[in-house]
C-alpha cells in the first residue's frame, strides 16, 4: 500500500456580462467567433481594460475560501507561444493573486476534511482549438473569458476526497453566484496532480499531471486508474516518470509528454493595467456580503433546528431552496412545519412541474402565513396542502383563497354550539335514538352534518366534544 | 507659401476662404509624391482622402501619421515585413480623434522597424533621409513623420516616443517635438513597443501648433486604463502666460563644457556654447536658471535601464506577431514551426537581437538582476528628478550632443557623450514627464534642438515655457531648404 497525494488546479469561468479585458459579451454561443472584440484577437495596438465585476467575483470567492486578500489588484503577463493565445501572453496573476493561504472544509463519507488552498488568481481563458486531420480551426469566443484558477496544496488522499472537494467547490461557486460552473460546457475543469509515496516516507513521490478534465466522474476514474498504475510500477520496483497524461474514453490514462524542465513563462507585471489599491474597508464590506455556504447551513440545520441528516441535506443542497427555506423561517414560522412544507409541497411541486424557484408562485411570505394558520390550528395541515396546490394552479395568494372560501376554522364554541343545536333540532329522531336507544353512531352522524353545514370549517375536535356534551345534556334532560 | 505655413495660418486661409481643404490636400499630396523617392517619408501616400467639415482648428488641414497607428482599412505596417500587408480593422483613438476633428490624412509615415531604433534606417521600405542634408539621418524612430514636416509636406505629423523617438528627430530636423504626460493621450491603437514607456507625440514647426494638437488629442479614454482624467483645459489659451520667476535647471554632469574640453568634437562644443547662450537669453526673459548636480552613475544608468525595460516589454508586446491571427503564414508542420518560420522571416536581425535581449532579461534566472533592477533604477532616477521638480518648474538640456549623424558615421555607444548627452531624453519616458524639443540654433548648417521637461501633468506650463523660449531662439517655423519647390 502506498500513500496517495493529490493536488488540484481548478479553473472556473466567471459569470460576467463582458470578458475579462474587453467589452465582448461573455456568453455561450453556438456560432464560432461571434463574441469577439479586437482585444480578444490580440491585434496590434489593443489594450486590456480590466473587468471590475470579474475582480469583485474573484475576490469574493477568495474570501469565501478563507484566503488572504492582496493589498492591491495587479496583473502579470505569462509569456508563451501557442495558437490559442493570440497576444502571445496570458494576462494572469502571479505576483499578487486575489487570495492566498485559504482552505475549504468538506465532508467526506461523514468525516470533516480541510483542503488547503495555495492561491486563487484571476486570469483570462484562451481561444479554443478544433483539430481536423489536415488543419485546425480557432474559435475566439472563449478568448478573454474571465477565469479563476484555484490551486490546492497537495493534501488530498483519495479519489473520494478529490471529487468531494470539486463538488463542494462547485457549490461554493453556485452559492456565491459567481459562476454557473457547468462542467459540460467546460466552465469548470481541472488539472489533477497525483503522486504515490511509501506509507512512512517524508518526501513526496514523482508527480504525474493530468490536464483539463471536465467531468467529475472522469476525475475519479483518472485518479483511480493512476493509483493502480503507479502502485504497479512502484511495487514491481520501477520508477514513476514525471509526465503529463491525459484520460481517454476508456477510463485509462495515456502519456502525452514527459516534463523535462518547467517552462519559464517570464512573468512580469502587466504595464497597461494600473494598480488598484484594496482598502481594508472594501475587503470587510465584501466579506460581510458573503452568504453562508452549504456546509455551514447543513451544520446549522442539524445543530440549531434539530433536523434529520436527510432534511438538512435536502435543504442546504441548493442555495435558492435554502434561501427560500430560511426566508420562510425569518417570518417566525414554525421550524418543523416549515421543513415539512418546503421538503414536500414546495420541492414536490418544483419536481412535478419541472420548474425552478424563480418560476414558483408561492413566496416565502405567503407560505409562512399559511404555516402560521396551521400552527394556530386555524386550518388543518391537510387543507393547507390542498389550498397551496390550488394557489399554485391558479396563481393566486393562498391566503386570499382561504379568505375567499371562508376556510377559516370555526373555533368559537358558542358559534359551534349554535350550529350543532340547529342540526340536532332538525334531526330529533337521531337525537332520540341516542337518548333512548344509546345509538352511539349518532355522534358520527352529527359530526358529518356539522362539517357539511359549516363548509368543513368547523373545528372537528371541538365539534366532537360539543356534540357529545350536547347529546349527554339532552339525555340527562330526558330523564 | 504652403510649405512654411503653420496650422494657425492655414486655419486663417481656410476660414477666409482663400483656400479650400481640397486645395490644401492636393498641395500636400503633390509634395508627398515629389519628395518620396529622395527622402522616403511615407509607407503609404493617400490619394483619395475623405473630407469632413468639423468645428476644430485642425479641420481641413493635412497631416501625416506614423505607420504604427491602427487605421481601419488603411495599410499599417510598423515598417516591418511581418506586417507588410496588414490592414487593420479598427481605428486607434488618436486617428479617430483626428478624423472627428476633420483633419486630413496625407499618408502613413516610415519608422524604424516596430518603432525600435533611432536612425530611421531600418524600415522595411528603406531609409529616411534628412531634408536638411540627404547624407544624414533624420533620426528615429518617427523618421518619416519628422521628414514630412521638415520638408513642408504637412504642418504637423503624429509620431510615438518610447525613448526619444520624436524629441530626438525633432532636434535633427529643426522641428518642435512634444511628448505630453504619460496618460494624457490614449495609446489605444498605437502598436505597442514598450507599454510603460510608450507615448503619443508629434512634430510641428512651432510650439503653439503643438498646443493645438494636444488640445484635440488629450483626454481620458475608457480603452486605455492609464489615461488621465480630463483636466478641462485648453492649453492654447494659456500659451502666452507670463513666465516671470519660473525656475529652470540643467544638469551639470550632462552639459558642463568642462567635461568635454579635451574633446575634438567641435560640433559638440558648439552645441554646448549655443546652449549656454540660450540659457542667458532665458534669464533675460525672466526665467531663473540654475545648475544642478546629479550623481553621474545614475545618469549613466539611463541608457542600460532603458534598454533592459524596453527590450523586455517589447519581446512580450510583439509576441502576437506569429502569422497565425494575421500576417504572412510561416511554413512548417507543427504550429511551433509555423510561428518560428514566420518570425524568422518577418523580423530584421536588429529586431531579433532586441527580442533575444528582452527574453534573456526576463528569464527566471536573470530577471531579478536585470529586469527588476532596471525597474528599481528607473524608480531612483524618476524620484531624483521629481524631487528636483519640487523646486524647479523645468529641466532644460540640449536634446543631443551634436547634429544629425551621417549615414556612415560610427557610433561610440559607451562614450560619455553617448551615455549622457544622447540618452537623457529617456528620463522623460521613465517618469512620464511632459517633454518638448525645439530648434535653437544651427551648427554646420544643420539644426540643433533644446529640450524642456516638466512635472507630470504640467503639460500646460511646459508648452507655456517653451513658447516663451521659442520667441528668443530665432528658429521658429523653419523648414529645410530643398530646392525651390513650392506649390
Amino acid at each position: 500500500m502506498y500513500k496517495v497525494v493529490i493536488g488540484l488546479e481548478v479553473h472556473c469561468e466567471l459569470d460576467t456580462v463582458s470578458k475579462n479585458f474587453s467589452a465582448a459579451p461573455n456568453k455561450f454561443s453556438e456560432y464560432p467567433n461571434e463574441n469577439v472584440a479586437t482585444v480578444d484577437l490580440g491585434l496590434p495596438g489593443i489594450l486590456p481594460v480590466a473587468n471590475k465585476e470579474a475582480c469583485r467575483k474573484a475576490l469574493l470567492t477568495a474570501l469565501a475560501l478563507h484566503c488572504k486578500a492582496p493589498d492591491e489588484v495587479i496583473f502579470d503577463r505569462k509569456n508563451y507561444f501557442y495558437p490559442d493565445l493570440p497576444k502571445g501572453y496570458q494576462i494572469t496573476q502571479n505576483t499578487k493573486p486575489m487570495g492566498i493561504n485559504g482552505y475549504l472544509d468538506i465532508m467526506v463519507n461523514g468525516k470533516m476534511k480541510r483542503v488547503d488552498i495555495h492561491d486563487l488568481h484571476l486570469e483570462e481563458d484562451t481561444a479554443s482549438l478544433e483539430h481536423f486531420p489536415k488543419y485546425s480551426l480557432i474559435d475566439y469566443n472563449r478568448s478573454g473569458v474571465p477565469l479563476i484558477e484555484i490551486v490546492t496544496e497537495p493534501c488530498m488522499e483519495s479519489a473520494d476526497e478529490a471529487v468531494q472537494f470539486l463538488e463542494d467547490l462547485r457549490d461554493v461557486f453556485l452559492f456565491l453566484g459567481v459562476s454557473e460552473a457547468k462542467s459540460n460546457y467546460g466552465q469548470m475543469r481541472c488539472d489533477v496532480n497525483i503522486s504515490l509515496m511509501e506509507e512512512n516516507a517524508t518526501k513526496l513521490g514523482t508527480k504525474v499531471e493530468m490536464k483539463n478534465i471536465n467531468a467529475f466522474n472522469n476525475v475519479r476514474a483518472a485518479i483511480e486508474y493512476e493509483i493502480k498504475r503507479q502502485s504497479e510500477v512502484l511495487s514491481s520496483g520501477g520508477k514513476v516518470v514525471q509526465e503529463t497524461r491525459r484520460i481517454a474514453e476508456d477510463g485509462k490514462t495515456y502519456s502525452m509528454r514527459e516534463k523535462v524542465d518547467a517552462l519559464d513563462y517570464k512573468y512580469f507585471i502587466e504595464p497597461n493595467i494600473p494598480s488598484t489599491p484594496l482598502t481594508e474597508e472594501y475587503i470587510e464590506k465584501l466579506r460581510s456580503s458573503l452568504p453562508e455556504l452549504k456546509l455551514d447551513r447543513y451544520l446549522k440545520y442539524i445543530e440549531k433546528y434539530n433536523m434529520s441528516d436527510y432534511d438538512a441535506g435536502v435543504l442546504s443542497k441548493e442555495r435558492p431552496i435554502s434561501d427560500y427555506f430560511e426566508e420562510v423561517l425569518s417570518y417566525g414560522s414554525d421550524v418543523e412545519l416549515s421543513v415539512n412544507f418546503v421538503t414536500t409541497t414546495v420541492l414536490g411541486t418544483l419536481n412535478k412541474l419541472e420548474i425552478s424557484l424563480e418560476d414558483f408562485f408561492i413566496t416565502p411570505k405567503m407560505l409562512s402565513e399559511v404555516i402560521t394558520l396551521v400552527r394556530d390550528g386555524k386550518i388543518s395541515l391537510d387543507h393547507a396542502r390542498k389550498i397551496l396546490y390550488q394557489a399554485i394552479d391558479e396563481k393566486v395568494d393562498p391566503n386570499e383563497l382561504i379568505k375567499k372560501q371562508n376556510l377559516h376554522q370555526i373555533n368559537d364554541e358558542g358559534e359551534l354550539l349554535k350550529l350543532i343545536t340547529e342540526i340536532m333540532d332538525d334531526n330529533l329522531e337521531i337525537v332520540r335514538q341516542y337518548v333512548e336507544d344509546g345509538n352511539r353512531s349518532a355522534v358520527n352522524f352529527f359530526i358529518g352534518q356539522t362539517m357539511k353545514r359549516s363548509n368543513r370549517q368547523a373545528n372537528p375536535n371541538k365539534s366532537m366534544e360539543i356534540i357529545k356534551e350536547e347529546l349527554e345534556r339532552r339525555k340527562n334532560n330526558a330523564k | 507659401m504652403y510649405r512654411q505655413d503653420t496650422i494657425m495660418e492655414l486655419r486663417e486661409q481656410l476660414d477666409k476662404k482663400e483656400t479650400t481643404k481640397e486645395e490644401l490636400f492636393e498641395k500636400a499630396n503633390k509634395l508627398a509624391h515629389t519628395f518620396q523617392e529622395e527622402y522616403n517619408s511615407f509607407v503609404t501616400i493617400i490619394d483619395k482622402p475623405k473630407f469632413k467639415d468639423r468645428d476644430s482648428l485642425l479641420s481641413g488641414i493635412p497631416y501625416a501619421l506614423k505607420d504604427n497607428f491602427s487605421t481601419s482599412g488603411i495599410l499599417t505596417t510598423a515598417s516591418s515585413n511581418i506586417l507588410k500587408d496588414y490592414v487593420p480593422v479598427y481605428d486607434s483613438t488618436v486617428y479617430k480623434k483626428l478624423k472627428n476633428a476633420g483633419a486630413v490624412l496625407v499618408g502613413k509615415t516610415v519608422l524604424d522597424e516596430l518603432a525600435m531604433g533611432g536612425t530611421g534606417t531600418t524600415g522595411h521600405t528603406g531609409i529616411v533621409r534628412n531634408p536638411w542634408d540627404k547624407s544624414r539621418m533624420i533620426g528615429g524612430s518617427s523618421a518619416g513623420s519628422a521628414a514630412s514636416v521638415a520638408l513642408g509636406i504637412v504642418p504637423y505629423a503624429i509620431g510615438s516616443d518610447t525613448g526619444d523617438s520624436v524629441r530626438k528627430p525633432a532636434a535633427f530636423g529643426g522641428l518642435v517635438g512634444f511628448k505630453p504626460t504619460y496618460g494624457r493621450i490614449s495609446r489605444y491603437g498605437l502598436f505597442a513597443f514598450a507599454s510603460s514607456l510608450d507615448h503619443v507625440a508629434y512634430f510641428t514647426r512651432n510650439v503653439k501648433d503643438s498646443a493645438i494638437i494636444t488640445d484635440v488629442l488629450k483626454g481620458y479614454d475608457p480603452q486605455d486604463m492609464v489615461t488621465l482624467k480630463d483636466d478641462g483645459k485648453k492649453y492654447l489659451d494659456s500659451i502666452d502666460n507670463d513666465i516671470q520667476g519660473k525656475k529652470l535647471f540643467y544638469i551639470k554632469e550632462i552639459c558642463d563644457r568642462e567635461y568635454y574640453k579635451d574633446s575634438n568634437d567641435k560640433e559638440l562644443l558648439e552645441v554646448l556654447d549655443k546652449f549656454h547662450e540660450l540659457l542667458d537669453k532665458c534669464r533675460s526673459l525672466g526665467f531663473e536658471v540654475e545648475e544642478v548636480s546629479v550623481d553621474k552613475k545614475l545618469l549613466e544608468a539611463v541608457y542600460p535601464t532603458y534598454m533592459c525595460i524596453s527590450c523586455a516589454e517589447a519581446t512580450s508586446n510583439n509576441a502576437n506577431l506569429t502569422g497565425i491571427q494575421f500576417g504572412p503564414r510561416g511554413e512548417g508542420v507543427t504550429t511551433q514551426e509555423i510561428m518560428f518560420d514566420a518570425r524568422t522571416k518577418g523580423f530584421s536581425e536588429l529586431i531579433k537581437r532586441r527580442f533575444i535581449l528582452g527574453s534573456y532579461i526576463l528569464q527566471k534566472e536573470n530577471q531579478e538582476k536585470l529586469f527588476l533592477n532596471a525597474c528599481r533604477v528607473r524608480r531612483l532616477i524618476v524620484d531624483k528628478i521629481t524631487e528636483l521638480f519640487k523646486e524647479y518648474d523645468g529641466l532644460i538640456l540640449p536634446a543631443s550632443g551634436g547634429i544629425a549623424p551621417k549615414f556612415d558615421a560610427s557610433s561610440e555607444k559607451l562614450s560619455d557623450r553617448y551615455l549622457l548627452l544622447e540618452n537623457h531624453l529617456a528620463i522623460g519616458n521613465f517618469g512620464g514627464f511632459p517633454s518638448i524639443t525645439l530648434p535653437y540654433g544651427m551648427v554646420n548648417d544643420m539644426p540643433i534642438g533644446v529640450n524642456i521637461t516638466g512635472r507630470v501633468k504640467d503639460d500646460e506650463l511646459v508648452l507655456n515655457m517653451a513658447n516663451k523660449i521659442e520667441s528668443v531662439t530665432g528658429f521658429k517655423n523653419i523648414i529645410a531648404k530643398v530646392g525651390d519647390i513650392d506649390v
